[in-house]
């Protein structure tokens, strides 16, 4: 685990720079991780990302299948606003851990 | 009189059913048990009918044969549960009152969720082999492959016996040398996960036996479609990857009795307690098996774990005492890697595979992650162990939580 300086915060992030602590995060530390990942973050996106806050605090396990059918936007929609791997993606830029697969 | 009733005669279902019967005064309760079908399948069978390793009556037997005369066997639908006022309504609409229920539903194979995939080349040039019918329909098909590009592809997590596609493309190898044909064949695993498999260590070792035997892996791919004119998979970001045969694994879900029920989530499979099985809102219902929605396997070891726990903590229960036994999340696997060779995956809800032995730590016989003809000779074995022991609901001297005992401690 790291701290990393962001927006002049001091975040804790693990070696794929996941965050470790979903409390630290703020809607200008996700503008920035997501400049990083070359996004610049709408309001659509971040739909998404308290969508995803508001399940993974529920315990929710998340998938992109259940994200296409949160009413928020549907699958091809996510891979357009979270190029390449979405679900991960989003979730590193909602301050939740990684997705982890039920396999 | 009390009830019990169990939907599903599958793995769990039988497996309990038996446990149960052994157990309980037979004046006392009555056991039910509904399933849609009369055959028993030995699923794990399923994925040796298409190189002819195994035919039908291999996998098949009568449900009968496996429940005592005693315990009621209902051959039907179920159209509902009705978790209020503790009942379950057939096909027919008759209802069934129960003091407690078992549902081990399992999963069905949901093709008409992938737009294109039940369409004109479905069965002639995309096939599966999750059913007895479908893996005899790719076993012909096999038989008159001439060479091309052989793609397996999996639809989305989670799905049954997760490593059964990696099997497949290594028994794939191996036919289609033997056939003479292999090079001229591309094999080609295409996933929705980011390697071969969830895990670090295990994805790992598994990329590398696939990539050992010159199967290309496309990770990441999600399917939004299927272009049969074209003969390609369309991922969602606009990625194709063009197919001669296609073998998929479509999407798995839950019984839509569930749906009806109110009980499942997204894709109808119900979520419990996943230490305990119970459903939270109504503990009168355990679910055991692929019909759960707990974050591991959806496999018969998991269900053969789950089970002793839950007959143990059942037989608690009505005898007013606390239940003590909690669900580790256990799964193994014995993984057919094709030319007479195998290896083993143990793990649970915390702890990934790891190398090691098995059942006895340091001893095995079976070596966890390691590629050998031992190992797949238990594989073989295991059918014998499933038929004679498993789905009877006999004791196997083998722990239902995972053992970390003598296993290695990795760094990815």
């Amino acid at each position: 685990m790291a701290e990393k300086t962001i927006a002049g915060q001091i975040i804790h992030i693990n070696d794929e720079g996941y965050m470790t602590n979903p409390a630290e995060w703020n809607k200008e530390i996700a503008i920035e991780m997501a400049k990083e990942e070359g996004i610049t973050l709408t309001e659509k996106h971040f739909a998404i990302l308290e969508y995803l806050r508001e399940k993974t605090l529920k315990g929710e396990t998340l998938t992109i299948r259940k994200v296409g059918a949160s009413g928020i936007v549907d699958i091809k929609e996510f891979y357009q606003l979270f190029p390449g791997a979405p679900l991960k993606l989003a979730s590193k830029l909602a301050g939740i851990s990684k997705p982890t697969s039920c396999v | 009189m009390k009830n019990i009733i169990i939907i599903g005669a599958g793995t769990g279902g039988t497996m309990i059913a038996n446990k149960l019967y052994k157990a309980l005064d037979k004046k006392e309760w009555q056991i039910t048990i509904i399933d849609p079908s009369e055959i028993h399948y030995y699923q794990p069978g399923f994925l040796f009918i298409p190189f002819g390793i195994y035919s039908k009556k291999d996998v098949e037997k009568p449900t009968k044969k496996f429940l005592p005369k005693k315990i009621n066997f209902i051959c039907s639908e179920v159209d509902s549960i009705n978790p209020l006022d503790n009942t379950v309504i057939l096909k027919n609409q008759n209802v069934l009152s129960y003091d407690y229920l078992f549902v081990s539903s399992g999963t069905r194979l949901s093709p008409e969720d992938t737009p294109g995939l039940k369409d004109k080349l479905w069965q002639v040039d995309i096939f599966e082999f999750y059913t007895a019918e479908g893996a005899i329909a790719l076993g012909q098909k096999l038989k008159n492959f001439k060479g091309g590009k052989l793609v397996m592809s999996i639809v989305d997590l989670p799905f049954k016996c997760p490593i059964a596609p990696i099997e497949f493309v290594c028994l794939a190898d191996e036919y289609l040398k033997k056939k003479g044909i292999r090079e001229k064949t591309e094999i080609i695993y295409v996933t929705p996960l980011s390697g071969a498999f969830t895990k670090p260590i295990a994805s790992k070792m598994l990329n590398n036996l696939l990539l050992s035997k010159n199967i290309k892996i496309v990770p990441d791919f999600y399917i939004e479609k299927i272009d049969n004119d074209n003969k390609k998979l369309i991922s969602y970001d606009g990625r194709d990857v063009p197919f001669d045969l296609l073998v998929i694994v479509p999407l798995n879900k839950g019984a839509d009795f569930i749906e009806k029920s109110g009980l499942g989530d997204e894709l109808n499979f119900v979520p419990v307690n996943m230490h305990t099985l119970q459903v939270e809102k109504h503990p009168n219902i355990f679910v055991l098996g692929d019909a759960a929605a707990i974050p591991t396997s959806k496999a018969g070891s998991v269900v053969h774990f789950a089970g002793e726990i839950v007959f143990k903590n059942f037989m608690s229960i009505i005898k007013n005492k606390n239940i003590i036994h909690s669900f580790d999340g256990h799964a193994n696997c014995f993984i057919e890697a094709g030319h007479g060779k195998a290896t083993i995956i143990d793990f649970n809800y915390n702890t990934e595979p790891l190398p090691g032995k098995y059942p006895v730590p340091l001893f095995g016989p079976f070596s966890l992650l390691s590629v050998n003809r031992l190992n797949h000779i238990g594989k073989l074995l295991f059918k014998w162990l499933y038929w004679k022991f498993i789905i009877k609901g006999r004791y196997i001297p083998i722990s239902s939580n995972m053992s970390t005992k003598g296993k290695k401690q990795m760094f990815n």
